[in-house]
């Protein structure tokens, strides 16, 4: 239910905000912190970016193809899964490192995202691209850090703890009896935020999502319907995402003895 | 009746052994002649080309995990991941514990933070022998000991050894040792092994 035309924001109303950027910038140089360069180099590509992605996605809905779709899904896929793997201190070695992230994120994101808009959302073609982009890019964005730091951490702890993990299979421990404790660990350390933003989710902060909503003329109640259904997506999609991420990536460290191979994982 | 059968891991030469039952092999070498690599690569820890079989068992027809449990591999630095001695044991070892110079029970609610280097050693000793090992791998077991430490395990493996008569491969630096506890000894020299010196 639209309750009233929103109001558009035109070009010299945004520079605004970009006044109160280079203000900013100018203290921050002042004082030495040396943050002006990025912040402002941050700045111009998120306007150049979002200016970009708004152009593409007011053709991609025009045109309303699955094919471009599905082009497009496979793209934000790709460049997630590369993230994942480009955000490890230690990286699982050969090109696993980037197929366990984007086999991670497939699942998480993409089989998350097909279920909530064919199951849940139902809009008249399921893949309706004024749906289902928005819905895999809020589920890719933040399943992302999930699984990026579900594997930080896990191949982080599998490397400080190779002496104890070898100390554990000595005594003829199973591989995954020693690292029962780093995968909880890990998995812990990748949901956690996840399940934190959800319990404050409405009382400290209002999620980005339903304020777009909200500002764009939507009625509260609707907002927060879709807010609810998204939230929890993203939390199955960081908890499946991240179990699957260790599970792959433990597979790989050690070997079909069971042998703990850290020759398997560099540090960048 | 431990056998090792032209083992080779990294670019060492292959290597060959037999340990008959109950009896112990004295290792010696110098510092990273690979007498560590040689325990690791017999319990399966590191990759490794090679035919090793205990008791007539061969090591690729069970799993990892089976036969690391049935050579008992000690290493000379102990690892704890709990909290307390207890915890680290799965079956009762009191008697090993009071054979070891510890007190009575009271050690096992030991926190591991408060041990001293001499206390893990004999602890981890403990562990892997309760665990029923048929073979010994023993990595300098009394490196961090005291003389009287030293002949508490030395006492303790020795009998573990004549009472399951199982095989035992023992290395250390300190000849005098090896003469006392092995019924024969080996050198580490140059990536192989030289019998009796």
């Amino acid at each position: 239910m639209i309750i009233s035309e929103i109001v558009s924001l035109p070009a010299e109303r945004i520079s605004l905000a970009c006044v109160l950027i280079i203000i900013l910038a100018l203290t921050t140089w002042r004082a030495d912190l040396r943050l002006a360069r990025p912040l402002l180099i941050a700045s111009v590509r998120l306007i150049i970016q979002l200016s970009l992605v708004g152009l593409i996605l007011e053709y991609v809905f025009e045109i309303n193809n699955l094919l471009l779709v599905v082009l497009i899904a496979l793209a934000m896929l790709l460049v997630a899964g590369r993230e994942v793997s480009v955000m490890q201190k230690y990286r699982v070695s050969g090109r696993w490192s980037y197929g366990i992230g984007t086999c991670s994120m497939f699942v998480s994101s993409f089989a998350v995202s097909i279920f909530g808009l064919a199951a849940i959302i139902r809009a008249e073609s399921w893949w309706d691209p004024r749906y289902s982009i928005p819905v895999l890019g809020m589920l890719l964005g933040n399943t992302m850090t999930a699984i990026a730091l579900s594997l930080d951490r896990f191949t982080t702890y599998v490397w400080e703890g190779r002496e104890t993990i070898e100390a554990k299979l000595m005594l003829g421990h199973s591989s995954q009896e020693a690292l029962k404790m780093i995968l909880r660990d890990s998995l812990r350390a990748g949901l956690m935020p996840v399940i934190n933003s959800m319990a404050i989710a409405g009382i400290v902060s209002l999620p980005g999502m339903m304020t777009g909503q909200i500002l764009a003329g939507n009625s509260p109640v609707d907002a927060v319907r879709y807010q609810i259904v998204i939230w929890l997506l993203i939390a199955v999609g960081c908890g499946f995402g991240s179990m699957l991420v260790v599970q792959m990536a433990s597979k790989r460290v050690f070997d079909e003895r069971e042998r703990l191979r850290t020759d398997r994982i560099y540090k960048v | 009746m431990l056998k090792v059968d032209q083992l080779q891991f990294l670019d060492w030469h292959a290597l060959s052994l037999d340990v008959n039952s109950g009896h112990c092999l004295g290792l010696m070498g110098r510092s990273g002649s690979g007498k560590t690599l040689l325990l690791r690569a017999i319990a399966d820890l590191d990759v490794n080309e090679g035919k090793v079989s205990l008791n007539g068992l061969f090591r690729d027809d069970v799993s990892g995990p089976e036969w690391r449990k049935k050579v008992g591999l000690l290493t000379s630095e102990s690892k704890w991941w709990h909290e307390s001695v207890g915890q680290h044991f799965k079956s009762s070892a009191l008697k090993l514990l009071i054979d070891l110079g510890f007190p009575d029970e009271s050690v096992l609610s030991w926190k591991i933070s408060r041990l001293s280097s001499g206390e893990k050693q004999r602890l981890a000793l403990a562990r892997l022998l309760s665990s029923s090992p048929d073979a010994l791998l023993l990595d300098e077991p009394t490196a961090n000991l005291d003389s009287d430490s030293v002949s508490l395990v030395e006492n303790v493996i020795h009998r573990y050894r004549e009472e399951h008569s199982v095989p035992v491969i023992w290395v250390a630096h300190d000849v005098l040792q090896l003469n006392r506890v092995s019924d024969i000894k080996m050198c580490m020299n140059e990536k192989k092994l030289d019998e009796d010196v």
